[in-house]
């Protein structure tokens, strides 16, 4: 034995010189068996001592199982390699336990703890294989067990030195004056006086203690200390590996930092934030379970024959394939909207207009025809401002003084159109996003119509949000989205020429003036067009909504016929002003229904209609679209027999040219100017003494002429 | 937005309703791709489509390392062929300050305006009417410039600024939180900071230097000019530019996805004041 560990002691002299030995000779050198083993816990040492150099755990007799390295749990440090312990007797945990000591060694790059610190309890280390084992474990973090599936390989190299192993007292009374004395040098493979060893270790160990408690000495503010945080960041930049993970650390750090708090706060922060998304998944959830309350199939069936529902998914598609459109999901978010509205309320047919974007929330609207005799009548708000304008009159009649008579009459408010004709052709229902209700637009008035052409306004989303502008739009959010509505239908809802032709019910076209068409029916017999047609002239195309006149009608109202009557109940007032208004006003007249599009008013050289292919990779399957140029945002799309239109956007004309709002008129002359209320200049004081002057000449001039009448008189008598 | 995640960028900005039909998708796809191989740019974004009367630009931009350097633009008709644009100078903004009106689609289409120019001849002053000729093209890169200057948004984090001045993106970015995303101040402009010199001292304090290096929407003039919604029911934030419509920043919160584009027919609405 003496003479196996006197060759071995020599090589442990020889080998820790030869500091710095890469990993792979270590693990050449271990096949000298025993020797080797001895020379491995030096090394061991030389490789703690000098930290970075990965050593392979050498085969050393005694492991640095002992109680103080569970202190040394800090990330990577250096655990003094309890293998050697256990490697006397079993193979494999020593292999493990080298392994152990391995991981720590090629982790321990950053660790501030001196690894040395180890070599005093060298000694200790006569301890059982289960002391080691366990410290070694303890002395493992999650770098370790990466770090021992590596290590795994070498596995076999160290085993059959293991079993060669003997565990004498002797040698290991020889190996701790090895360590000893190779704990004097740091760095150095002097292994001079054993006394000196004795008191360095103590000053190393106190100063590695000290660096330690400081590391661990927990911050005042926040609670944490340095220790344990470096460690969690460590472990967390090993765990997930991520690249250049020098240049985020400070980022990470951070991170580590929050993550501490947020376990506290999830509980209670989360569940306000996510609570509107939860009502409104709730609500969409109802749409998607509507169908599924009735059971009953010929439910089934009558929904199936009474189609009031549009395909949507197919227009969508279409739509997609000209790049516009609201996505798969929403869309059939929408679909299934329009179901809930089929359902609840008796309707003919309904289409899906489009979207309105607004400031705050979004519109999405729907066309509906009621079915016949199911209309439900709006407030008529007419009948109280005539009365109100009755109650005026007469108050003025009543006043004493007789203020003089203004000129101004209020011009005749025109009558809506009644509904399912004109511009009221159709109800619209809007919601904000689909799972909220349905709400229903008011009909629209001539007066909302032509206010709507005067102003430019963002929809902010809230239908009672009131509109405030010049002129003062008659009306609150909802009567402009309505007006807004009835205005892009007009302008760019078309068709194919040919997909709708009048009735034949109606007579021939005798009467030019009033017998406008305002009905269509859709064409039985309607062939299709080619979509290379429907691209390149603008005649394939027609109008299908009928135009709206200035007046904010579609069919012409004559205001004069109406105010003749007026005038005969109000005579007397009425008389003097006749003569003022004119006694006609001329008819308008707008494009007749099923125009072509074509003759569309160009925007200052901008033709009104953009017609694109939807592909030019694969013309034969590819479908026409138009986009309007007038009303950014409408889009129809045919593909020769289907047609259909959509808008989209914020709801305005285009306009070249800045939005001016109207001048404001003159003052109005309100009341005839006479010399009651002229005002005039105060005379000066010459003017009243010349007055004064006038007036007593005057009065003199009578006097004198009385006095001579008088004398004549007199003389009269006298004679 | 980006063109790595092109396809779940154009889901989430789809609320607009506006975006690419399947072929062009497809074309950008691959073609971006091949954009970025043969530039060697470092990130690619698909910018948007400007609308025009015969034909519609889709514009890409090609990004360096530094995110805040300025962007190669590129051009494309059929989103396959893409050319690169020239940078944008001060005298093309100058020039195509008077030119109103939709865009062409022709690249080659130029305008013409009347100038009444003063001409010395010889010691006396003529004024000529002198018709200028402008090029879409150039008229193209001041409207993406100014478009990019004015509305080109990024959430705060998304970015941040090293300490040599190269501007990274930020792989730390976890996205704004809910309550951080409703608000107007947590989104920046894209560009070198204007207003940032302006701010007090006390405002200055509370910024870190690292993220807060950009000009916040806050402050935009005039007020009101972004509409924030959120979409899907708080599961995203959409962002809408009034003042140039067609924009549309979408940010889903928590996540990183984020990005712009731009589909309109590119004219500012001047407007706005009196519509809001």
């Amino acid at each position: 034995m003496e003479d196996s560990t006197s060759p071995k002691r020599e090589k442990a002299n020889q080998d820790p010189r030869e500091a710095g030995q890469p990993w792979e000779e270590v693990t050449a050198a271990s096949s000298q068996g025993l020797e080797s083993g001895l020379s491995e816990p030096l090394e061991l040492e030389q490789g703690l001592e000098t930290g970075p150099q990965p050593r392979s755990p050498p085969q050393s007799p005694q492991s640095r199982a002992s109680i103080p390295l569970d202190d040394l749990t800090g990330p990577g440090a250096s655990y003094p390699p309890s293998p050697p312990q256990e490697a006397s007797y079993t193979p494999s945990p020593p292999a493990l336990a080298r392994q152990d000591l391995a991981a720590p060694w090629q982790s321990d790059k950053t660790t501030s703890v001196n690894p040395e610190a180890g070599t005093p309890h060298f000694h200790h280390l006569e301890q059982s294989s289960d002391k080691g084992e366990s410290t070694a474990s303890h002395t493992f973090q999650s770098e370790g067990s990466t770090f021992r599936q590596s290590q795994q390989t070498k596995h076999h190299l160290y085993g059959p030195e293991d079993v060669n192993y003997n565990n004498s007292k002797q040698k290991e009374l020889r190996f701790n004056i090895f360590q000893d004395e190779d704990s004097n040098s740091n760095y150095d493979l002097d292994y001079a006086e054993p006394g000196v060893s004795e008191l360095a270790p103590s000053m190393l160990e106190i100063t590695i203690q000290s660096a330690k408690a400081y590391l661990q000495k927990t911050s005042s503010k926040s609670g944490l200390n340095l220790y344990d945080h470096l460690s969690d960041m460590l472990a967390k930049v090993l765990d997930e590996r991520p690249e250049n993970a020098v240049d985020i650390i400070e980022s990470i750090s951070q991170d580590v930092k929050m993550g501490h708090f947020r376990k506290k706060l999830d509980t209670l922060q989360n569940e306000n934030e996510m609570l509107p998304t939860y009502e409104i998944a709730e609500k969409q959830r109802a749409l998607f379970l509507q169908g599924n309350l009735e059971g009953a199939d010929q439910e089934l069936e009558d929904e199936i024959a009474e189609n009031a529902l549009p395909n949507v998914m197919e227009s969508a598609f279409y739509f997609e394939q000209a790049g516009v459109g609201l996505g798969t999901d929403e869309t059939y978010r929408i679909f299934l909207a329009l179901k809930q509205l089929t359902d609840t309320h008796p309707i003919q047919r309904c289409r899906f207009w489009g979207k309105i974007l607004g400031l705050e929330m979004n519109y999405i609207v729907a066309e509906v025809e009621f079915r016949e005799g199911e209309d439900e009548e709006d407030v008529e708000e007419e009948d109280v401002t005539e009365e109100r304008d009755d109650a005026d009159s007469e108050a003025d009649e009543d006043d004493e003084d007789q203020l003089p008579r203004t000129f101004y009459k209020t011009p005749q408010a025109i009558p809506k159109e009644e509904n399912r004709t004109g511009a009221n052709k159709y109800v619209y229902f809007v919601c904000n996003e689909p799972g909220r209700p349905w709400v229903k637009l008011p009909s629209v008035t001539p007066a909302q119509i032509v206010t709507a052409r005067k102003i430019k306004k963002f929809f902010t989303g809230r239908l009672d949000a009131p509109i405030i502008s010049y002129p003062p739009f008659p009306g609150n959010e909802s009567n402009y989205l309505r007006a807004q509505i009835a205005r892009i239908s007009a302008g760019t809802h078309v068709s194919p020429l040919g997909f709708y032709q009048f009735g034949e019910e109606e007579g021939e076209e005798e009467e030019e003036v009033e017998g406008r068409r305002d009905s269509y029916e859709e064409n039985p017999d309607f062939e299709g067009i080619q979509v290379i047609d429907l691209v390149e002239s603008l005649s394939n195309w027609v109008h299908h909504v009928q135009h709206i006149l200035s007046q904010g009608r579609c069919n012409w109202f004559n205001p004069i016929q109406k105010s003749e009557e007026e005038e005969e109940e109000e005579d007397e007032e009425k008389e003097e002003e006749k003569g003022e208004e004119p006694d006609y006003t001329e008819q308008e007249v707008g494009p007749p229904l099923l125009t072509p599009i074509s003759e569309d008013l160009e925007i200052q050289n901008i033709p009104p209609w953009t017609t694109r292919l939807s592909s030019n990779l694969i013309p034969q399957y590819a479908v026409a679209v138009l986009r309007s140029n007038l009303w950014p945002g409408a889009y129809a799309f045919s593909n020769g027999k289907k047609f259909e239109n959509f808008y989209i956007g914020w709801g305005h004309k285009y306009s070249p040219d800045n939005y001016t709002p109207p001048a404001l008129p003159p003052v109005y002359q309100e009341y005839p100017s006479g010399a009651e209320i002229t005002e005039m200049d105060d005379p000066t004081v010459e003017e009243e003494q010349a007055f004064r002057a006038a007036q007593e000449a005057a009065v003199l001039s009578a006097e004198e002429n009385e006095e001579t009448e008088e004398d004549e008189e007199e003389d009269d008598y006298d004679q | 937005m980006d063109a790595e995640s092109l396809l779940l960028s154009l889901e989430l900005a789809s609320g607009s309703g506006q975006g690419l039909s399947p072929d062009r998708r497809a074309s950008l796809l691959t073609s971006l791709l091949l954009v970025k191989r043969d530039y060697r740019y470092d990130r690619v974004l698909f910018w948007g489509r400007i609308l025009g009367l015969v034909a519609d630009y889709y514009i890409a931009q090609g990004l360096s390392e530094d995110q805040l350097a300025p962007r190669k633009t590129l051009y494309s008709l059929n989103c396959m062929e893409w050319s690169l644009l020239p940078p944008a100078t001060e005298e093309m903004m100058a020039q195509t300050s008077v030119v109103k009106g939709r865009f062409m689609g022709d690249p080659s289409h130029e305008y013409e305006h009347t100038e009444l120019q003063k001409i010395k001849e010889g010691g006396k002053v003529f004024e000529e009417e002198v018709v200028v000729q402008i090029k879409e093209e150039t008229r193209l890169v001041s409207i993406i410039d100014q478009i990019d200057k004015a509305v080109a948004i990024i959430p705060r984090g998304a970015l941040f600024k090293t300490p040599f001045g190269p501007v990274h993106v930020n792989r730390t970015f976890e996205g704004l939180s809910l309550s951080e995303a409703k608000k107007l101040s947590s989104y920046f402009h894209f560009r070198e900071p204007v207003q940032l010199k302006n701010k007090t001292l006390l405002e200055k304090a509370d910024l870190d230097p690292s993220l807060d290096f950009m000009d916040s929407l806050e402050h935009d003039i005039p007020k009101g000019s972004w509409s924030i919604q959120m979409e899907r029911g708080n599961a995203l934030v959409v962002l809408r530019s009034l003042l140039w419509p067609g924009l549309t920043f979408f940010h889903a919160p928590r996540t990183k996805n984020c990005g712009y584009i731009y589909v309109g027919t590119g004219e500012k609405n001047i407007d706005l004041p009196f519509m809001l």
